[in-house]
């Protein structure tokens, strides 16, 4: 179908960005890679009057290194994330899942910063950018910046703590280097299908034992959530198959997840144990 | 109406659309670039597929306006000088196609996952090519196809080197 | 003339049939040089843009388009009520039975609606944009009535109807007792008799063919006469059927099926779009487009399957099978579409399969719910029927502690016992199960796979494997017109073909079969390059429009080669007869003296001397010296009526690993051997298999229309309408033995719908393989994971699944106010 109709800004820069999204009135749109929202105008689910388009917005894009952090540009693609060297280093675990994002032509146009506030709790990254507790940098009317952790930024289904006006301009993240194992966990029926429940994990090791342990889970609620129950149950524990069972045993504690035709809420309860298990074993090499 | 300025198969363009006009329907009904075809309306089919910039995009999920100053390749650019792409060459002696409603967005799916994997393999095919729809041939034709071509394109690669 | 000037004559000449000639269809194909219906522009042309009915069952109390009117480019809305008297009713070509209930089918609805989707509305527009942007000014009010969704309680007594015109949601109750057909023994009987006897259940889910190319229609106006481009599989049905529904004179019809992307049955339809296109095109007097959306598709185009099976199988403790009886509730939809009551009814003679049953007996109710009609699809009515004789006969394996394989090869047709009439009546004319069975075994590496699944066993691996096995048959061919007609169907099963042989020794060949995918331009040239002994690349196959190939039954049923095929052969055959005269008269010999090869006659025991078809073409183009008493012709054409089906069958295994901890299933080898007689051209042969398989393996594992209590279609899109893709299907192994079909000349079986029919069983019963161990007797279809985990973990088959849809794009579904997000 045809989406409504709409007005249109193609800013260049974040602060005609701003200035487009103050302009554009009560109804308006932030477009990213478009592989989401276009979809949905396309079936009239949504029908915003104004689109504002950030593809031009050359400075959103990119990842850059400061510290010990890595800082994606919002409108960083897909693409550009699975080919950055300071991802292939430092951003393992957003590479597994982005490799399992949609597919290669979605994935060239899609974004890490779109994907993000988009906020969809079947979708790969909201889930990894919370178990790596992100920042997310956030400009406002005006120019103002403010930084929000990913546990305060994702609100609700398609909620995110982006006020009116406000835009995503990056995300930083802290560098897993030596000592870290990831693995990003991902169960649908076909290939290209949203997760029905997938799992992030980061897992540190020291000497034998679990130093740090960051589990997401995508698809678990309303929200992507944190396995908190198993990231204590591992934080201390030698790395042995029972530990570890044992601990993601505990991983779908406090969660209410949707029902659908894909998925009953007991269902992904398992799911989440199951994938916790595999991936905690994947990151740590058992 | 915002006007754009587009280069598709090596031609240029300047026209008048509507923000919400879809690139495909931009391709297909402005242009007559009617090789380029609608499946689906979210992004699962891949029938839409052309190349924005060299990168393999579906049409069906990019505006017009977005192709402003672009190039743009559809199925109907990919022969030079008269001779078929070593893709559609192989689509064709392979058999990977049937109705053919799929195959221009196989084929340029397919080239795009060349161009970043010159060797892959079938698993690698089969994941490169999973997010375009064939209901008529079951795929492995279309793999064997990609097989072939990469098989065609390496070694003329290699002999240009 | 020296040798030179023949090297036809001093080679043998190649036989086209039998090669793997690349397709000619490709050209345009691979560089979108194509002919899609959605191409076609017409000057002056409008757009139409459906409003349609969000609500499954309600009267519409209050249609107001005024609103739409006044929106900027359009032209006109109509409704119902403007159409009324003039639309008659979308046809039902086969009343199964005498006393069927046919409540009649108008294309738009004009007091209530009875699915969601159903035609509500048409806005007219000079544009698409602005057709699609007006269908929202549209003011309409519901007043609900109560929704009829599940078969088993729609036939209760009392129950609420689908039509308040009806006394029961029963259209029809069909019956084939083999005993009383005197083609077998007393059912009851047999049954009472039995030593064993297993009854199940099996659900066949509601399945959407979901053909790539939406459909799409385009009615050009020249004075009174109208011409429909539009994607179907069947414009010479279209023609005859669009004429009787609209009132357009036959011979003011033209119908035009230009590239059409894909159908399987999907495209057998005369649609409620294409009769409105029509309408508006006559009432407006300008040419109009209607081009559907996926979503448009997926909920208004017919659906397939969804059938309720209840089989029961009685046997000897040894394994022979005595009687089988079938139970089927059928899910018809709201209405009856072209062939819809038939379908199931179709599949009553495939119950027995390959078996020797000496009894049988079938009985159908077809019922009506408030959902998009079912009618064609891929296999249709034999896919239903080889998945209960194939799962019952595990079934009874278990039962009896049996190796599977071994009690099929126990009930199976022998070789030699062909041709052999079944329980049913038909009458299986070649074929040896055993040796593709044999193949199949290899070709999967059985044995290895048999001692894996041992060890996966014994070391209560998490990931189980099991072996499904699937040894089938269909009739396909469709079909002998008299034996159509003993069924009651609306029309005969013949197919056309005409041969042109234009002057410059080029041919036309024109075919009433109508290509959407399966290649028949090149099969076609194969066989009229041999038959006329003329270069491949000579023959040029037309189709697909009436005003060129004027009779014709098009393509279903796996019938174009076996019946089209062969009429071309046959007008072929009339060409060289016709030739023959003209070349006896120019090489002054007697016709018997002369042979035909290669293209060429020449007269016995005269080498060198001789004349070419293609130049006879010219001479009798000409006409200036040919014999008195004939024409100047030598084009011809036949129409071949099929004296019987043809049974194409074979054996197909599966082996599948089960992840008994998510409970998610995945092939790991396919490998089948089909015996479909003689092939025309192995490269196609081998596509149309893949597809096939590609489908039937979809069924058994992801696809399912699913309708929410309030009859909205939650599967609406593709993200949940879920189509396999290359990662999510394995590679295939493939085979074929040969026996020809001794039913037509080419001894050709059909190959479109063989993996389709064969496949889903095998699936099924590979996943039960792997699990029965763990105390699993059945899982629904599709075998999602979740289905899988349950059968194994809680026992059962799985269950039903949750309606909602996945809240992927805010869920997709249709709703009260159209298209509405997911909860939130």
């Amino acid at each position: 179908m045809i989406p409504a109709s709409f007005a249109y800004a193609r800013p260049t820069t974040v602060d005609e960005a701003l200035q487009a999204i103050a302009a554009g009135g009560d109804d308006v749109k932030i477009m990213a890679g478009g592989q989401s929202l276009i979809p949905v105008m396309r079936l009239r689910l949504a029908a915003p009057e104004t689109v504002v388009d950030l593809t031009k917005v050359a400075e959103l894009r990119g990842v850059r290194e400061d510290g010990d952090s890595l800082v994606i540009g919002a409108m960083t693609t897909h693409t550009d994330i699975l080919r950055d060297p300071l991802i292939a280093q430092y951003g393992k675990l957003i590479a597994e899942a982005t490799e399992t994002v949609a597919d290669p032509a979605v994935r060239h146009r899609g974004t890490f910063g779109g994907a993000l506030a988009h906020a969809d709790p079947a979708g790969d990254l909201p889930a990894v950018a919370l178990a790596l507790d992100a920042e997310f940098v956030i400009a406002g009317p005006g120019g103002a910046r403010r930084s929000v952790p990913a546990s305060a930024f994702f609100v609700d289904y398609l909620t995110t703590a982006l006020d009116e006006g406000e835009l995503l301009l990056e995300v930083r993240v802290p560098k897993l280097g030596e000592g870290w194992g990831v693995r990003y966990e991902k169960f649908n029926r076909v290939a290209q299908a949203w997760s029905i429940v997938a799992v992030a994990a980061a897992v540190r090791m020291e000497g034998g034992r679990i130093a740090e342990a960051r589990i997401g889970l995508t698809n678990m609620g309303s929200t992507p959530l944190r396995a908190t129950a198993t990231e204590q149950a591992l934080v201390g524990a030698d790395v042995s198959l029972e530990t570890v069972t044992a601990a993601a045993a505990q991983a779908a504690e406090g969660t209410e997840p949707s029902s659908d035709l894909n998925a009953q809420a007991d269902y992904r309860q398992h799911l989440a144990r199951v994938l916790t298990g595999r991936a905690v074993r994947a990151a740590t090499g058992l | 109406m915002t006007q754009i300025n587009v280069r598709v198969d090596g031609a240029s363009y300047s026209d008048d659309v509507e923000p919400r006009t879809l690139l495909v329907h931009y391709l297909r009904e402005q242009l007559g670039k009617v090789g380029t075809v609608v499946g689906c309306d979210t992004s699962n089919c891949g029938a839409c597929t052309v190349h924005l910039d060299g990168e393999s995009v579906k049409s069906c999920t990019v505006l017009a306006v977005q192709a402003d100053g672009s190039e743009v390749t559809t199925i109907e650019g990919i022969a030079e000088g008269g001779e078929l792409h070593p893709m559609q060459k192989a689509f064709h002696e392979k058999h990977g196609l049937q109705c053919g409603y799929c195959t221009p967005g196989m084929i340029m799916a397919s080239i795009d996952l060349l161009k970043n994997n010159p060797n892959p393999s079938e698993h690698e095919i089969r994941e490169g090519i999973e997010g375009n729809l064939c209901r008529c041939t079951g795929y492995v034709n279309i793999v064997r196809a990609v097989q072939q071509a990469a098989g065609k394109m390496s070694s003329t690669a290699g002999a240009q080197a | 003339m020296t040798l030179t000037d023949e090297p036809t004559t001093a080679e043998a000449p190649v036989k086209e049939v039998g090669n793997a000639r690349l397709r000619k269809e490709d050209a345009r194909l691979i560089t979108g040089k194509t002919t899609w219906t959605d191409n076609m522009v017409l000057p002056g042309m409008l757009h139409m843009a459906f409003l349609r009915s969000p609500v499954a069952h309600a009267t519409i109390t209050n249609l107001d388009v005024s609103a739409a009117k006044d929106r900027p480019n359009v032209v006109a809305v109509f409704t119902g009520q403007d159409f009324k008297d003039e639309q008659g009713s979308i046809p039902c070509a086969w009343p199964v039975t005498p006393d069927m209930v046919n409540p009649g089918h108008p294309s738009i609805a004009v007091d209530t609606v009875n699915h969601v989707g159903e035609a509500v509305a048409i806005v007219v527009a000079r544009t698409r944009t602005a057709a699609v942007d007006a269908v929202e000014a549209i003011d309409v009010d519901y007043e609900n009535l109560p929704v009829v969704l599940d078969m088993e309680t729609a036939v209760q007594d009392g129950a609420d109807l689908v039509h308040a015109s009806t006394s029961s949601n029963t259209s029809y109750h069909f019956v084939f007792d083999a005993g009383e057909a005197g083609t077998g023994s007393d059912t009851d009987a047999a049954f009472r008799d039995a030593e064993v006897t297993v009854s199940r259940r099996f659900v066949q889910q509601r399945l959407i063919p979901a053909f790539m190319e939406p459909r799409s229609a385009v009615v050009g106006v020249q004075g009174d006469n109208y011409t429909l481009w539009s994607a179907t599989q069947i414009p010479h049905i279209l023609r005859v059927m669009g004429a009787l529904t609209t009132g357009i004179p036959e011979h003011k019809l033209r119908v035009v099926a230009p590239d059409v992307g894909g159908g399987f049955g999907g495209k057998l339809q005369v649609c409620p779009e294409e009769i409105l296109a029509l309408l508006v095109a006559r009432r407006l007097g300008k040419p109009v487009k209607w081009t559907e959306t996926r979503s448009e598709s997926l909920m208004t185009a017919h659906h397939g399957r969804d059938q309720v099976q209840f089989i029961d199988v009685a046997a000897k403790k040894d394994g022979t099978v005595t009687g089988l009886r079938v139970r089927l509730l059928a899910d018809m939809g709201a209405y009856l579409r072209l062939i819809t009551p038939g379908v199931p009814a179709l599949g009553a003679f495939m119950f027995p399969g390959i078996y020797k049953f000496p009894a049988y007996r079938f009985e159908c109710d077809g019922v009506f719910t408030n959902k998009v009609p079912t009618d064609a699809y891929r296999g249709a009515g034999r896919p239903e029927a080889t998945f209960a004789i194939e799962r019952i006969m595990d079934e009874l394996a278990v039962e009896l502690d049996m190796d599977p394989m071994e009690l099929r090869r126990k009930n199976w047709i022998n070789a030699e016992e062909f041709p052999f009439t079944t329980v049913a009546g038909l009458e299986y004319d070649s074929g040896d199960y055993e040796q593709a069975t044999q193949a199949a075994l290899e070709l999967l590496g059985y044995d290895e796979l048999r001692a894996e699944q041992k060890r996966r066993r014994e070391s209560n691996d998490p990931v189980q494997l099991g072996i499904g096995i699937s040894t089938f048959t269909e009739m396909c061919g469709l079909a002998p017109s008299r034996v159509l007609g003993s069924l009651s169907f609306g029309a005969g099963g013949w197919e056309q073909a005409s041969i042109r042989m234009l002057p410059t020794g080029k041919v036309e060949v024109v075919t009433g079969s109508t290509p959407h995918g399966q290649g028949h331009e090149t099969a076609w040239s194969q066989i009229v390059a041999d038959e006329l002994g003329v270069p491949f690349e000579d023959v040029e196959v037309l189709h697909g429009d009436t005003a060129i190939s004027s009779r014709g039954l098009d393509t279903y049923g796996s019938r174009s080669l076996v019946v089209g095929g062969t009429a071309v052969v046959k007008a072929a055959e009339k060409v060289v007869a016709k030739a023959r005269k003209i070349a006896a008269h120019l090489l002054e010999a007697s016709e018997d003296d002369l042979e035909f090869s290669g293209g060429k006659f020449s007269v016995k025991g005269t080498p060198g001397a001789g004349l070419g078809i293609q130049e006879i073409a010219l001479a009798i183009f000409a006409a200036h010296d040919y014999p008195e008493g004939i024409e100047p012709s030598i084009d011809a054409e036949a129409a071949f009526d099929p004296v019987n089906f043809s049974f194409p069958h074979g054996t197909h295994l599966c082996a599948m690993e089960v992840d008994t901890e998510t409970g998610f299933v995945k092939i790991r080898k396919y490998a089948c051997v089909d015996d479909i007689g003689n092939i025309v051209n192995p490269i196609i042969v081998e596509g149309q298999m893949h597809g096939g398989l590609a489908q039937g393996i979809s069924q058994a594992l992801y696809e399912e229309a699913i309708y929410d209590a309030d009859g909205n279609l939650t599967t609406g899109t593709f993200v949940d309408y879920l189509l396999p893709s290359a990662a999510d299907l394995p590679d295939f192994a493939t085979g074929n033995t040969t026996h020809a079909a001794t039913s037509n000349p080419l001894g050709a079986k059909g190959v479109g719908e063989a993996g389709c029919i064969a496949s889903t069983p095998a699936v099924v019963n590979a996943a039960l393989d792997a699990v029965r161990h763990l105390g699993v007797e059945d899982i629904l279809m599709p075998l999602t994971p979740e289905r899988v985990w349950r059968a194994i973990h809680t026992g059962g088959d799985g269950g039903a699944r949750a309606a909602e849809g996945s809240n992927a794009y805010g869920g997709a579904r249709t709703t009260e106010s159209g298209y509405e997000e997911a909860d939130k």
